[in-house]
């Protein structure tokens, strides 16, 4: 049982949910996230009337996103998340995967290791960030440090849990072959627990996302998570709604997309 | 004590060795990290003076009803989602980019919606947690073993029947998962909208120490939200090994 519950998107990949659905159904499919689109768009429509001093309407939000995404100034911030959002991304992917690998195929450390990740994941990591602060100075390294604090954990744990329930033989074979671990890890362990590696990138993705937009909202001069706080704060609501409309619709679509190449991964390996 | 366990308390103890070693010898400035023996100190005194009591009042209280309302509407959502297929496969992809939206951004919303009190932050520690526990009762539901569902129909059982004595202890070891998530979600989002947002609580004290360089208050408090968070975790962690160990032998 996993420790982490983003991860059930992949659980339910399998089932009744089949992968050569029929034209008709997979039509279906579509009217039906339009139509749970269509009734979030009201909600948020009925929302506006309630309160329109902290939100914009619908429609208008999408014409102030298309103005901002024209604009200098929401480019310049845009970019700033990004090369931070970038950089931690990266960092968690690959520390992840190779702490993870190691954890998994050690398994006495891996059996040490498991609980503290587990506690690590479950702590309120923002309270942590000035010290963050303290470490790496107000700037770029911080942003960085605090997704990847976000987004490693996740990565280690699915791909150490997913080399801990592999098959042995394969392990086996790689030592009958007499592998290096670099080959092991290459040849061996990264292609069995593929499918894993991506559920856990795919949560990574999320959390590290988070964790830049948080670094951003607390003692930062740049990035979206600035513009959201900024908003706030001199009330700006209707660049406030549109950027974390964009964000969402940012966030949304990289899940969609991730947890689409997910189970296209695990229809081919079963 | 099994060997595992006594490693880890080796390699923890060993950490917290390592980092007090490294600011007693001035290699961690005292500007940037102060030795976790002193942050220990500094908490027991804070604690003996009463001074975070409000803060820990309200952060505590705050947290516990978000956890209550997430574990019961989350359970209720999840069992909805989940009798509607349809409507299961549209959410599929909401659920599993959920975590990644800020939504402490909000929090002006819920201001201007629920007034200027203790509930939009327990809306942002609610709508952190709730995800957690319907994802879990969707997990639960999906794997109660058909060959049990089966047993109901032969035995003739009523609908509510199955559900209380057939599908929630099938489903009891998901659940469970779940509600730990779901307090650690609790604790994450009204922290973090205390931190960034409100002006009270533990959250709230840890930024104002930050911003007045007390880094004493700031770092003792740190220490007790992480061992509070932590003592919680691991005691519904011991819990549930039991209880699934019960299982294993009935």
């Amino acid at each position: 049982m996993s420790v982490i519950p983003e991860a059930s998107g992949s659980a339910y990949a399998g089932g009744h949910d089949t992968q050569r659905a029929a034209p008709r159904q997979s039509l279906q499919r579509l009217l039906d996230s339009f139509l749970l689109v269509a009734a979030l768009v009201v909600v948020w429509q009925l929302v506006y009337w309630k309160s329109e001093v902290a939100i914009t309407g619908p429609i208008e939000t999408v014409k102030t996103a298309i103005e901002l995404l024209s604009s200098d100034i929401f480019w310049g911030h845009a970019l700033a998340s990004g090369r931070a959002f970038g950089l931690s991304l990266i960092m968690s992917s690959v520390g992840g995967v190779a702490i993870g690998l190691a954890l998994g195929a050690h398994r006495f450390s891996g059996a040490v290791a498991a609980p503290i990740l587990t506690a690590l994941y479950t702590i309120p990591k923002v309270t942590l960030y000035p010290m963050v602060l303290l470490i790496f100075g107000l700037g770029i390294s911080a942003k960085v440090a605090f997704g990847v604090m976000h987004g490693i954990i996740p990565v280690v744990i699915f791909t150490m849990d997913a080399v801990r329930n592999m098959n042995p033989v394969l392990i086996k074979t790689a030592r009958v072959f007499k592998l290096s671990p670099t080959e092991t890890a290459f040849k061996i362990l990264i292609p069995a627990v593929l499918p894993e590696i991506v559920t856990g990138l795919r949560v990574g993705f999320s959390l590290t996302l988070l964790g830049v937009v948080i670094g951003e909202m607390f003692a930062s001069q740049q990035g979206l998570g600035f513009m959201i706080i900024n908003g706030m704060n001199v009330h700006n609501v209707r660049s406030l709604t549109a950027v974390v409309l964009l964000l969402v619709l940012f966030a949304v679509t990289s899940g969609t997309l991730l947890l689409a190449i997910e189970r296209r991964m695990q229809h081919t390996q079963r | 004590m099994k060997r595992v366990t006594l490693v880890r308390l080796c390699v923890i103890a060993g950490s917290v060795l390592a980092v007090e070693a490294l600011c007693r010898f001035g290699v961690i400035s005292r500007l940037t990290l102060l030795p976790p023996s002193e942050m220990a100190a500094y908490l027991v005194r804070l604690l003996v003076s009463g001074e975070i009591n409000q803060a820990m009042l309200q952060t505590f209280s705050n947290v516990a009803i978000a956890f209550v309302l997430a574990i019961v509407l989350g359970f209720v959502v999840g069992a909805v989602i989940h009798a509607i297929p349809r409507l299961r496969r549209a959410c599929d992809q909401f659920l599993a980019s959920y975590y990644s939206i800020p939504i402490f951004v909000f929090y002006p919303l819920f201001v201007s919606l629920l007034g200027l009190n203790r509930w939009p932050l327990i809306m942002i520690g609610f709508l952190f947690a709730i995800t957690a526990m319907v994802i879990a009762t969707l997990n639960g539901l999906d794997r109660v073993p058909p060959v049990l569902l089966k047993l109901a129909r032969v035995h003739r059982m009523s609908r509510s029947a199955e559900a209380l004595r057939i599908v929630l202890p099938a489903t009891g070891p998901y659940l469970f998962t779940g509600v730990k998530l779901a307090l650690a979600y609790s604790f994450i989002g009204i922290l973090a909208g205390e931190f960034i947002l409100s002006g009270g609580g533990l959250g709230y004290a840890i930024a104002y120490a930050y911003d007045a360089f007390d880094n004493r208050t700031m770092y003792a408090l740190m220490l007790f939200v992480l061992v509070v968070v932590t003592a919680i975790n691991s005691a519904l962690f011991i819990w549930e090994q039991r209880l699934l160990q019960r299982r294993g032998r009935g």
